[in-house]
């Protein structure tokens, strides 16, 4: 088990170097820095220009292997490199990582999970009236974008600031600047400032596990073993739970690998829509602005965070079907 | 081949009284079975007469600016609405439409293919093309595909937006093709394959004459949902201004400027974002009951 696990590891690794450099070839070759410094006026002289760009690495006169092999010389001590305007990559990317990482975290666990036990009760009680509602329900959330659907629980929270008359609900940044006072006050702050933001991507979450485990859920009820544990004298809970949702589970974990990948897009969108200046955010900046730097480090952390997500699911995998332990 | 002993050539009298229906009868009465499918048929096509048809129904074009009204409400004049500029939200919304289906069909037809090409082949012949072309699935899979075709936005920016289809196809197709190498090598060693590799038949004949028609119903379900999953693609780069470029729009470039206005002129936002939704549900109605008639042993 162990061993499989280093395996797995160690070709993520390597899966997470080639990804990272694909996405900074691809980067170097079709953003260009140097628009950024022709559009100024007045035009800074060639020789400035040229001078700025070698510094950081960005002119698009050095060969592209040239400008590559810099790069991960430097990727090897773990430093992505500079902005176009001169500053580092890595303290930016320090401020906004833990943004990213508390929404997408709290997203994860409370998606799949609420997702799982909602696909699961659904699939018990199929064909009644909760069950259609529930399947209805995701299938609409599931066809909306996440674009709309944080606009839509948007203009929702407004409704209800207004209808209270105080705003329960922030949606713009996540805390207010400025704001005076002790822990408590900042902690609740933060907290709604989260909701939204959160509650968007959890929505998504749910419908999108809610479906899939039901399905999977509905394949395991009508098996024998089901059957076979309930006539042993099994309680209907205790087989609903240790026999069917376990075996129900492995096909979601497999899925929670592939997944992942939608959900980072979805907090890019989400990020970039409630304002808050998390990875997904500078990343849509730093393609607007030619910073090939920028753009490199956030595919890299987003590769790490996919093939961590699939370790995840291979260990869920493990832990789940007994095959694979006595296999590896 | 399949149940066709309903036909009988030259007219003659029929052999046996059983009238065996064709497999596509039996689908097709399946699909037409289930209310929900048969309702998303009916709305995508009358949105598709919407996209298609709408423009010719209004004297304003999608690049028209009434000057004698901005921001002004949905009215007889204006159905939608009037933008900003004074452009016509009806006129800007069914030319969305328009450039969001197409672009959602084109890319899951390329991606859908692309997958069927990579994953029978990788199926079928297995060892190193096998290996090779996994491994290509395994680190396209690693980055999203979001990521990927915003970092190439600039290569198609001020050209062409077929350019853009082909970009996100080339970023869309990996998790079909992984099943579709799946059913390959489920199909590789059946007896009417092997026949027909003792008959001589070369590699890819065999996939396109034997394989390929014998997936054909997961290729179809695989394409009809692809389209769903190619529209929110599409109209999410748009969203960012990494697709579809102005002065064309998209319904994710409408709704991007629809946006931050949204609560204060709700038409900006809401015609563009509720016909999104209904167009992806639509598909994805179809997609779900395709599968429903086609695989009847797939989910409830």
């Amino acid at each position: 088990m162990a061993k499989f696990l280093l395996r797995r590891l160690a070709s993520s690794i390597v899966l997470v170097a080639i990804a990272a450099s694909l996405a900074y070839v691809l980067a170097a070759a079709s953003l260009s820095p140097r628009s950024n410094f022709e559009g100024r006026n007045p035009p800074p002289p060639a020789a400035v220009v040229e001078r700025e760009l070698d510094a950081r690495n960005l002119n698009d006169r050095t060969p592209i292997l040239e400008r590559y092999g810099t790069w991960a010389a430097a990727l090897v001590r773990l430093d992505f490199g500079e902005s176009w305007d001169g500053t580092s990559v890595n303290a930016e990317m320090a401020r906004r990582i833990g943004v990213s990482l508390r929404l997408l975290i709290i997203a994860t666990i409370l998606g799949s999970v609420l997702g799982v036990l909602v696909g699961a009760w659904g699939a018990v009680r199929q064909h009644r009236f909760s069950d259609h509602a529930v399947t209805f329900a995701s299938f609409v959330i599931l066809s909306t974008p996440v674009f709309v659907l944080a606009v839509l629980l948007e203009i929702a929270a407004v409704g209800v600031n207004e209808a209270v008359g105080a705003s329960v609900f922030e949606y713009t940044g996540e805390f207010t600047p400025g704001l005076e006072g002790g822990f408590w006050t900042q902690a609740v702050d933060r907290m709604q400032h989260l909701v939204l933001p959160t509650l968007t991507l959890v929505l998504a979450q749910i419908a999108i596990f809610s479906r899939y485990q039901r399905n999977a859920m509905l394949d395991v009820l009508g098996s024998d073993f089901v059957r076979t544990a309930q006539a042993k004298g099994l309680r209907r809970r205790t087989a609903l739970l240790k026999h069917a949702l376990r075996t129900a589970l492995i096909p979601s974990a497999t899925f929670f690998a592939y997944n992942f990948g939608l959900l980072l897009t979805g907090a890019t969108f989400i990020e970039t829509i409630f304002g808050w200046h998390g990875m997904g955010e500078w990343f849509i900046e730093s393609v607007t602005r030619n910073d090939v730097n920028a753009v490199a480090a956030v595919s890299c952390f987003a590769a790490v965070l996919v093939l961590f997500a699939g370790l995840l699911s291979d260990l869920a995998y493990a832990v789940l079907d007994p095959r694979i332990r006595v296999g590896a | 081949m399949r149940g066709q002993a309903d036909e009988r050539p030259g007219g003659g009298p029929p052999l046996d009284e059983t009238r065996v229906p064709s497999r596509w009868g039996v689908v097709l009465r399946r699909f037409l079975g289930r209310r929900l499918a048969l309702a998303g048929l009916v709305v995508l096509a009358l949105l598709f007469v919407l996209a298609f048809v709408g423009p010719y129904l209004t004297p304003w074009t999608y690049t028209d600016k009434d000057y004698a009204a901005f921001l002004s409400g949905p009215s007889t004049d204006h159905w939608f609405g009037t933008t900003q500029t004074g452009g016509d939200v009806y006129a800007l919304t069914v030319r969305g439409m328009q450039k969001s289906l197409i672009i959602g069909l084109l890319v899951a037809l390329f991606s859908t293919g692309l997958a069927a090409l990579v994953g029978s082949f990788a199926g079928y012949f297995g060892g190193w093309v096998d290996r090779t072309l996994m491994w290509m699935v395994e680190l396209l899979l690693v980055l999203p595909s979001f990521l990927l075709v915003a970092i190439l936005s600039p290569l198609f920016r001020g050209r062409t937006w077929l350019l853009f289809v082909v970009l996100l196809a080339a970023f869309l197709w990996m998790v079909t093709a992984r099943i579709v190498r799946g059913m390959t090598i489920s199909l590789r060693e059946r007896e009417y394959v092997l026949a027909a590799r003792y008959m001589g038949l070369s590699g890819p004949r065999i996939i396109f004459r034997h394989i390929l028609p014998n997936i054909s119903s997961l290729l179809i379900i695989d394409a009809t949902l692809n389209v769903s999953a190619a529209i929110i693609a599409e109209t999410g780069l748009s969203y960012f201004g990494f697709g579809v470029q102005p002065p064309d729009v998209s319904l994710g470039t409408l709704i991007a400027d629809g946006t931050n206005s949204a609560t204060t002129f709700p038409w900006l936002f809401g015609f563009a974002a509720g016909l999104l939704v209904l167009i992806v549900l639509s598909v994805n109605l179809v997609g779900d009951g395709l599968r429903d008639a086609l695989d009847p042993s797939s989910g409830a």
